[in-house]
């Protein structure tokens, strides 16, 4: 019991740079807000000062959920090392397994095929539109709109059946592989999307009639947390937060990555930078998703989804059995795993919170040296203090939630 | 590469002593721990690169003579040039500049890097551990703490391992 509170307790003195005078003379009140709390999404801790229900300043405490991911990677070999990175970001596992994978493809100059690029670019919009959802359920829900929940959960599932028809699971997928992807999508797939994609619209404008004009939702949210968008990029925020100050910074657009500019979308762009804002932009978002997937179903082409390069990609399973070359490539491959050379490099991508980059670093043999995960939602959140200076109690409820942050991807 | 990229790098060039670096599109340049201040505020000021994308390190634990590298990911985003910077930060001395006063959120980062590697940002306005518990010992990050505490029991070895257990007090 005593060890658990040296731990986590925090003594005024720590903390007496991040504190107003107030506080160190006691006038006004430091409250510990989490890390078990509903509103904080997961483990966040927050350490407010507060005078009366205003909060004059916000502490962030983080590493709750630190599991050690990257010491995690650097002890596996490539193909290995990507199983942790689903559990990194829980809400967009397939974006991280595409993160990491274009990583590893930069570094040892492997090739994608095209019908493995579109499918990749399928999964992955359609895993930002489940990310979304989730956001949106639990923004609403925050904000005391219970239904709304309950509605997104549904559509989610019903994304989640797509990703078990094309891999077998649910949330974990590990579906892209380096150089392409596990295996063919089955027959049933493209039926499946075609189903979603039409019934899907018109959730998403059920989402709005309950949400969009609804005073009690619009008063907790317009002119709530207004961040300008110098001072945004300034704190290193991305994605809709950021977007929803208006700057124009969305990765897709800028460095292209898996064939994004051959699809036309836009990039909504907020006013205000408010919580609403933010709001607008993610559900805009989904309606964008929704026409990169139609383009993207429209030209899928036939062709193969893993890249003949042996030496990094294991050869398809009807070939063991007769093939003495393809027997060696395969032992090779799962034994010792293939080998990457003596450099670092950085790929970065759009993922549903922000920009997701990897930096990866080989040693010239088959394990990770080095992989560093520059997560989106840690990015974000450092802004909260700033976010939350002013306001009462109960908005800080409502600007944790229009971060979309999630703990796993901060702690990692 | 990115023509901005060049321009930069040339006048950085005539003034500091640089090492350049370049692998598929990445340019990286290593130089001297001292300058770093220097370095990103004419980045910032006079080249556009307003935003440091990451900050990290990497230790070349028994590879590389200094032993740990300090890593800048910075990017100017009008001309879309991404820079990385290296410093080079000894074991036996591991501390360098914070960039806080440059790039604010440079913050967490420098936290993130000593509390997993062990290495101080002077200047820096809040250096706590970030990741791990308060009363925590040593920087796990760092190549010589292992992944795994306790080796595999095989049979071999079954009765060795078991000595070394707590439950052994006899």
């Amino acid at each position: 019991m005593t060890i658990h509170n040296e731990v986590t307790s925090v003594s005024l003195d720590e903390i007496k740079t991040l504190v107003s005078q107030k506080a160190l003379d006691g006038e006004t009140m430091l409250l510990n807000m989490g890390p078990q709390h509903p509103s904080t999404h997961g483990v966040l801790r927050l350490l407010l000062e507060l005078d009366g229900e205003t909060i004059v300043s916000c502490i962030p405490d983080i590493g709750y959920l630190h599991t050690g991911i990257e010491k995690t990677m650097e002890d596996k070999t490539y193909q290995k090392a990507e199983v942790v990175t689903d559990r990194l970001d829980y809400l967009n596992t397939v974006g991280n397994n595409l993160a990491y994978c274009l990583a590893v493809e930069k570094l040892v100059d492997l090739d994608v095929p095209i019908r493995a690029q579109v499918l990749r670019v399928i999964l992955a919009e359609l895993q930002r539109i489940a990310s979304h959802l989730i956001w949106l359920a639990t923004q609403a829900l925050d904000l005391a709109a219970q239904s709304v929940f309950l509605y997104c959960f549904r559509e989610r599932e019903k994304i989640l059946d797509i990703l078990e028809l094309v891999s077998g699971q649910r949330m974990m997928t590990t579906y892209i592989r380096p150089g392409g992807l596990w295996r063919d999508v089955p027959v049933e797939f493209e039926s499946a999307v075609r189903t979603f994609l039409d019934e899907f619209p018109r959730r998403i404008d059920q989402y709005e009639d309950l949400l969009t004009k609804n005073p009690l939702f619009v008063d907790r949210t317009k002119g709530i947390a207004v961040i300008s968008g110098e001072e945004a990029v300034r704190l290193g925020m991305t994605g809709p937060s950021l977007r929803g100050s208006g700057v124009d910074y969305d990765l897709r657009k800028l460095n292209p990555y898996s064939g994004y500019e051959q699809y036309e979308f836009e990039v909504p762009l907020g006013e205000h930078g408010d919580v609403f804002s933010r709001y607008i932009i993610r559900i805009q978002e989904m309606r964008e998703s929704l026409k990169i997937i139609q383009q993207a179903l429209d030209k899928l082409p036939y062709g193969p989804v893993r890249s003949n390069n042996r030496k990094y990609v294991p050869p398809p399973r009807s070939e063991l059995g007769v093939s003495m070359e393809a027997l060696i490539h395969h032992f090779k491959l799962w034994t010792e795993g293939f080998k990457a050379p003596d450099e670092a490099v950085y790929v970065p991508v759009s993922s549903p919170r922000g920009e997701l980059g990897v930096f990866l670093e080989g040693d010239g043999g088959p394990k990770v040296y080095r992989a560093h995960w520059r997560t989106p939602s840690y990015a974000n959140l450092q802004a909260i203090p700033k976010l939350a200076e002013g306001h009462l109690i109960a908005d800080l409820v409502a600007i944790i939630g229009s971060l979309d942050i999630v703990l796993g991807d901060i702690d990692r | 590469m990115n023509a901005h990229l060049q321009t930069t790098v040339d006048a950085l060039e005539d003034q500091f002593a640089l090492e350049q670096h370049t692998f598929r599109d990445h340019l990286t340049l290593t130089f001297e721990r001292e300058l770093i201040s220097e370095i990103c505020t004419q980045l910032r000021d006079q080249f556009g690169f307003i935003v440091l994308t990451a900050l990290t390190a990497v230790d070349y634990f028994g590879r590389k003579s200094p032993r740990f590298h300090v890593v800048y990911q910075l990017h100017n985003r009008e001309q879309d040039a991404r820079l990385f910077l290296r410093t080079p930060v000894p074991e036996d001395d591991p501390v360098t500049d914070s960039v806080v006063s440059i790039f604010p959120n440079a913050n967490w980062y420098e936290r993130e890097v000593w509390d997993l590697y062990g290495i101080r940002f002077a200047g820096h306005p809040d250096l706590r551990r970030i990741m791990l518990p308060k009363g925590w010992e040593g920087h796990p990050m760092r190549k010589d703490v292992p992944v795994k505490v306790e080796e595999t029991r095989f049979t071999f070895n079954y009765k060795e391992i078991d000595l070394d257990k707590r439950y052994v007090e006899e």
